[in-house]
């Protein structure tokens, strides 16, 4: 690895501590969802109703750390803030497993020729 | 701009899958006969900030949150088709993962965020740069290419949400997905996106690209020979 990698790396292990930010900020800001990103709940209080495609699908699926949060919905600020560091390396660790599968196949094809 | 499922019906989460994976088909070709060796220890790292950077919520006082998506920069340090396919894997494992976008709307969010974004992106930089090489212009290509390409990102998401009341109706009228009409989610979408997280954005492409630039001036594919002769 190069020392300009190896900054860019550091760079981003930085950013992953640095995530809770983008938990704190809305919070002190009083935002909530992101546009048309809301729990079935919420959009019962918006428009008054649940559309009924929308309930049979919002459960498809149950993801193993929902909304970066492993520590579930009721716990502390500050674990719900490690948890959500947690995610961010989960998830540098996932992108670079998957590319370094992705390098290998793009090396292969390049050696096949 | 994850969109979540539920939102949209099959009539329009389908024809979306169809289209990422052509997007995908191609762009693994692609990556295959011309990705630069000297950036394949780039992907990872792409995929990496794209994923945090989309943690970085931005809010609106007192309304909802957005975010930088990275797919500009992207494009512009590795090429619009190292993009779709970086782009493309974070927001798969974001749905995966950490439910952060729908399993039914995976083709949905990388249209928007791994196909729209990259190539529009990379599009108005080099449209807006010319044949400015460094100085001023080309820092307010590299500023506009993350701001328009973000909020052209937020205008598709905003058009599939809104077409929704319009194609699918249950027997009572009401919407069966997402129940908001154009009228209401394009200009909330683009205003959003237009004063603020475009803005983000924007600054995000232009600091980085400045980095590169400084740096390892080489690597950058929209100021490099991209046939790869030099």
């Amino acid at each position: 690895m190069t020392a300009f990698q190896k900054r860019l790396w550091i760079g981003l292990l930085i950013m992953a501590l640095l995530t809770p930010l983008g938990i704190l900020f809305p919070k002190l800001f009083k935002a909530g969802e992101a546009w048309g990103e809301w729990g079935v709940d919420q959009v019962e209080r918006l428009v008054g109703y649940v559309p009924d495609g929308l309930k049979k699908l919002a459960d498809l699926w149950k993801a193993p750390i929902p909304d970066y949060n492993f520590v579930g919905e009721s716990s502390s600020m500050t674990s719900e803030l490690f948890s959500y560091i947690v995610s961010g390396l989960i998830g540098i660790a996932a992108c670079v497993i998957v590319f370094s599968l992705i390098s290998r196949l793009i090396a292969k094809a390049k050696h096949g020729k | 701009m994850h969109i979540p499922d539920g939102y949209l019906g099959p009539q329009t989460y389908v024809p979306l899958y169809g289209v990422s994976i052509i997007f995908w088909s191609i762009a693994q070709k692609k990556l295959k006969k011309q990705l630069s060796l000297k950036h394949v220890p780039y992907l990872g790292m792409a995929a990496a900030f794209s994923f945090l950077i989309m943690m970085f919520n931005i809010p609106v006082p007192g309304g909802t949150t957005g975010h930088a998506v990275g797919a500009g920069i992207i494009a512009i340090l590795l090429g619009p088709w190292t993009a779709v396919i970086a782009v493309s894997v974070v927001l798969i494992i974001q749905a995966i993962l950490f439910g952060d976008g729908g399993i039914t709307a995976i083709g949905a969010n990388c249209f928007n965020m791994a196909v729209v974004m990259p190539f529009i992106s990379y599009g108005s930089f080099k449209l807006i740069k010319g044949r400015a090489e460094s100085g001023k212009r080309m820092t307010v290509a590299a500023f506009f290419s993350g701001y328009i390409g973000l909020t052209a990102a937020a205008l598709f998401t905003a058009v599939e949400f809104g077409i929704q009341p319009l194609i699918a109706t249950g027997v009572d009228g009401r919407p069966l997905y997402a129940p908001y009409p154009l009228s209401v989610a394009v200009p909330i979408m683009l205003i959003q996106h237009l004063v603020l997280f475009g803005i983000a954005e924007g600054l995000v492409t232009l600091l980085l690209l400045k980095y590169f630039l400084k740096h390892e001036r080489d690597l950058v594919y929209a100021i490099a020979d991209p046939s790869g002769n030099k």
